[in-house]
This record gives C-alpha cells, sequence and structure tokens, in this order.
C-alpha cells in the first residue's frame, strides 16, 4: 500500500501535507471503490477539525468527509467535478480535495507508522 | 454467515465480500464500473447461488402456482420459464420470482435470498389446499451462475455440447452439458443483456465458473448486477417490490393474469385497485447536481415528504446519476420535473422513459 512519510493522517483516512492540501488515502479509495460523485465546501469556509465537510460517492455508498485540522478553506481542487476518480488513480497528488491556509496545527494527527498500525488492526 | 460453493474462490481473487440475504457475496473484485461495462460491452460472470430454489411437483402442481402467483405457471410449455409477482391478499408483493416447467408436473420456483423462509412459510401454508402437490426446498444443494453480456452465448457455446445459440429467451435446456458439467441451461437474466443462467450442482460449480472465466467472462459482483438492473428498470424487491408496493403500482401489471381460469391470492385486491386506478407508481428519474440514494425523499414545493427513491446510482453506461422513485401519479408523466433532497439539499430530477439503458 502508498502510504507517504511526509504526510499525516486521521483515523477516518484523510492526510493533510505541510502546504495545508487535504486528500483521503490509497486505503481509504480503495475500500470505497470507484468515486463517481464528490461534494465540497466553497472556499472561505472555516472548519474545526473533526468536522464533516463534504461526501465522496463510490457507484455503492456515500461516505463523509472530516476535516483533519481546524483552519479556513483556501482552495477546492475543482478538476474532481469532471474527474473524481482522480481520487482512486492519485489519492495523493491530483486526488486532493481541499486546502487549508497556514497556520495550522498537525499535531494531534497520526504519522505514517501510527497510520499503518490503524489500518492494519482494523 | 452462509457461504455460496464460489466463496472460497472470491476471496482468492480479491472480491470484496459483504452480507446480502444472509450469504457473504463479492460485491466487486476490485472495480464495479469495469465490471459493469464488461457487461454491457463483452461478457460478465456472477456467482448468484444465493438465490432460492423450490421444486413443486405433483398433479397439482400447476394449479397450486396458479394460485401462488399473479402470472399463469399452467400456460408454460415444457422447459419454458416466466416471472411472476407473488402476493398477499393484500395485493403488496411476497416476492418476484421465476418459475420454470422442468416437466408436465414439475415445476422450479426461483426466489430472493432474503426472501426464502418467508417464501417458503407462505408456499407451505398455501400448498395445504393442494393435496397433490409436494414442495421441496433445494437452495442449499444448487449453485447459480450467471453469464451475460453480448458475447456470452459465443462464450457459452464454445464450451457446451450441442446447438444453445437457438435456445430461445425464457427457454431453457434441462440436461445441458457446458464445461464438461451437467447444468439446467436458461436463457434468462437480470442486466438488461443477452445471457444465460447455469443451474447447477455446487459440487460442479468451481469447474464451471474457472471454464468460463478462462473462456472470456469476467468476474462480476453483485455491484454490477445492481447497477445493471437499474440501468434495465428491472426491479429489486425490497427496493420496487414490497408488501407495501403491489405489482400494479411497480409497473408489473403485464405479469398479471386477470384471465386466468380460477383465482390468484391478491385478485381482488388487485382488480379494486385496476377499477379505482392507482393513486402512486414507479417512475424513472434523471437526477441533476447529485446521486440520489434508496430511502431519498420526494419532496413539493413546501418541502413535503410526496415520495421516497427506491433505487439510485450513478449510471455507468450513461455516466449520469438515475434513480427510481414511488411517487404520486400527478407527478409521473414524462418531462416532470420533482424535487429530492440530497442531505439536505434540494435537488431536481426529470422523469425520464425506462428502461435508462436499451440494448441494440
Amino acid at each position: 500500500m502508498n502510504l507517504p512519510i511526509n504526510l499525516r493522517f486521521t483515523v477516518d483516512h484523510e492526510w493533510i501535507d505541510d502546504t495545508g492540501r487535504v486528500g483521503i488515502t490509497d486505503f481509504a479509495q480503495g475500500a470505497l471503490g470507484d468515486v463517481v460523485f464528490v461534494e465540497l465546501p466553497p472556499v472561505g469556509t472555516a472548519l474545526k477539525a473533526g468536522e464533516s465537510f463534504g461526501v465522496v460517492e463510490s457507484v455503492k455508498s456515500v461516505s463523509d468527509l472530516f476535516s483533519p485540522v481546524s483552519g479556513t478553506v483556501a482552495a477546492v481542487n475543482t478538476e474532481l467535478v469532471s474527474q473524481p476518480e482522480l481520487i482512486n488513480t492519485d489519492p495523493y497528488q491530483a486526488g486532493w480535495l481541499i486546502q487549508f491556509t497556514a497556520p495550522f496545527d498537525v499535531s494531534q494527527l497520526l504519522d505514517a507508522d501510527a497510520y499503518k498500525l490503524q489500518i492494519e488492526g482494523a | 454467515m452462509k457461504t455460496t460453493a464460489l466463496t472460497q474462490w472470491h476471496q482468492r481473487h480479491g472480491a470484496k465480500l459483504e452480507e446480502f440475504g444472509g450469504y457473504s457475496m463479492p460485491i466487486d473484485y476490485g472495480s464495479i464500473l469495469n465490471e459493469h461495462m464488461a457487461v454491457r460491452t463483452g461478457a460478465g460472470l456472477f456467482d448468484v447461488s444465493h438465490m432460492g430454489e423450490f421444486i413443486v411437483r405433483g398433479p397439482d402442481a400447476s394449479a397450486c402456482l396458479d394460485q401462488l402467483v399473479t402470472n399463469l405457471p399452467s400456460g408454460l410449455e415444457q422447459h419454458q420459464a416466466l416471472y411472476s409477482p407473488m402476493c398477499y391478499a393484500e395485493g403488496g408483493v411476497v416476492d418476484d420470482l421465476l418459475i420454470y416447467r422442468l416437466a408436465d408436473e414439475v415445476f422450479m420456483m426461483v426466489v430472493n435470498a432474503s426472501n426464502i423462509d418467508k417464501d417458503w412459510e407462505w408456499v407451505m401454508r398455501h400448498k395445504t389446499e393442494w393435496p397433490g402437490a409436494t414442495v421441496t426446498n433445494v437452495s442449499n444443494e444448487m449453485a447459480l451462475i450467471a453469464i451475460q453480456g453480448p458475447t456470452a452465448a459465443d462464450i457459452v457455446a464454445s464450451q457446451a455440447e450441442g446447438d444453445i445459440a437457438s435456445l430461445e429467451y425464457y427457454h431453457f435446456i434441462p440436461d445441458a452439458v457446458v464445461g464438461g458439467v451437467p447444468v439446467l441451461l436458461s436463457r434468462t437474466g437480470y442486466t438488461g443483456e443477452d445471457g444465460f443462467e447455469l443451474y447447477l450442482s455446487n459440487q460442479h460449480a468451481v469447474a464451471l465458473w474457472e471454464r468460463m472465466v478462462d473462456a472470456g467472462a469476467r468476474p462480476a459482483g453483485l455491484g454490477a448486477r445492481d447497477t445493471l438492473r437499474l440501468e434495465a428498470r428491472l426491479p429489486l424487491y425490497g427496493h420496487e417490490l414490497s408488501a407495501a408496493i403491489t405489482p400494479l403500482e411497480a409497473g408489473l401489471g403485464p405479469f398479471v393474469r386477470w384471465d386466468k381460469k380460477g383465482s390468484f391470492i391478491g385478485h381482488e385486491s388487485l382488480v379494486q385497485q385496476k377499477r379505482s386506478g392507482i393513486v402512486r407508481k414507479i417512475v424513472g428519474l434523471d437526477v441533476q447536481g447529485g446521486i440520489a440514494r434508496a430511502g431519498y425523499q420526494v419532496v413539493d414545493d413546501q418541502h413535503t415528504v410526496i415520495g421516497t427513491v427506491t433505487s439510485g446510482t450513478f449510471s455507468p453506461s450513461l455516466k449520469k446519476a438515475i434513480a427510481l422513485a414511488l411517487v404520486p401519479i400527478e407527478c409521473s408523466t414524462v418531462g416532470s420535473v420533482l424535487t429530492i433532497l440530497i442531505r439536505g439539499r434540494a435537488v431536481h430530477a426529470t422523469v425520464v422513459k425506462t428502461p435508462f439503458y436499451k440494448r441494440r
């Protein structure tokens, strides 16, 4: 499984990088299956860590997205409107969801090793 | 949880298994979209061994079945099959099923996995009026493999002894040999494509399955089966059909034989409903700006609930959201624009002609 060491993770399978970009993990996209629809908040939305900020839908199911940190949404990946499958094919790069404005606090999040333990235990 | 003769094969080949109708069943082998398109463009292979099979035999078998279901099993030729709702006296549906005429006085009922126990009790209760009919439940001994898609006939023919190409729709060969294995070969399916359903004994299931895979059929899970049947507007029990929805409301009027000699269970209620006219029906919807899922509400301008989505998905063939919904008759004409609440957001849906997808 693809698990970049430079990212921080939530137990709900979101990642965040040091530029504030957020997405879902390779494990999450695999469990979800083909993503066909994404619903994301508008730029400027203020979110609290753990708050639901949107959904990703596969053919079969709907999954909530949870914010890894508290902050304000600075950018939204509009490519996903026409190409939601980017979440499956490139979950850590082209498949990003939203981006937070710095600063944001990642001290409560898991590193790659801790996240790996989390999903292996699941 | 129950398993089928193929469960271990599915596990070994990367299937995502989930509970369905009390059975552990493959939902997909990696991609519902790819499995769906394989069935539309080539051939998909489905393990549907969870379906239940009852054998009804004896001099009263055909009369007993005529009373149990709305269609007319006594009118079947030998080696012909039919689809029928089976109703409660109130007109709601116990189950929808296939009935095969194996011989003059021998029939096979094929019922939904989730309804096997309920159907068995229902049939046992009404069979008492027909001493010349015996019913046996052979669900646990029988496997069922469906091969569906435009190349299904070629693949089956390449593995079968004798002529299968001329087998007509809703007909079957009771003693066919496919992949060296004895099967009941039926030209039926639940995908909107040409194809076959092969009934066989559990012990031969893996051998036949592997022969079909080697011959070019792609394993497909229940996820794709659901999107395929929805595009073809085929009802699913528990969604478009239930104890609270009659065959007339579900658009299955053609499968109710008003002209049969004896009565059938539900006849009075359905005649009455037909006479007074249905007040709600299942319609097809083209959903804009979201995916409507089963259970989502259809509302009017004041956001008062007027109906319910019964099934909804992203259509892999049409690349858009489609749904079936139970709505008031006055909202059911093609072109009507309805409102569905998706996570509290009002989304428009247009009533469209069904099936959503029709094979060329």
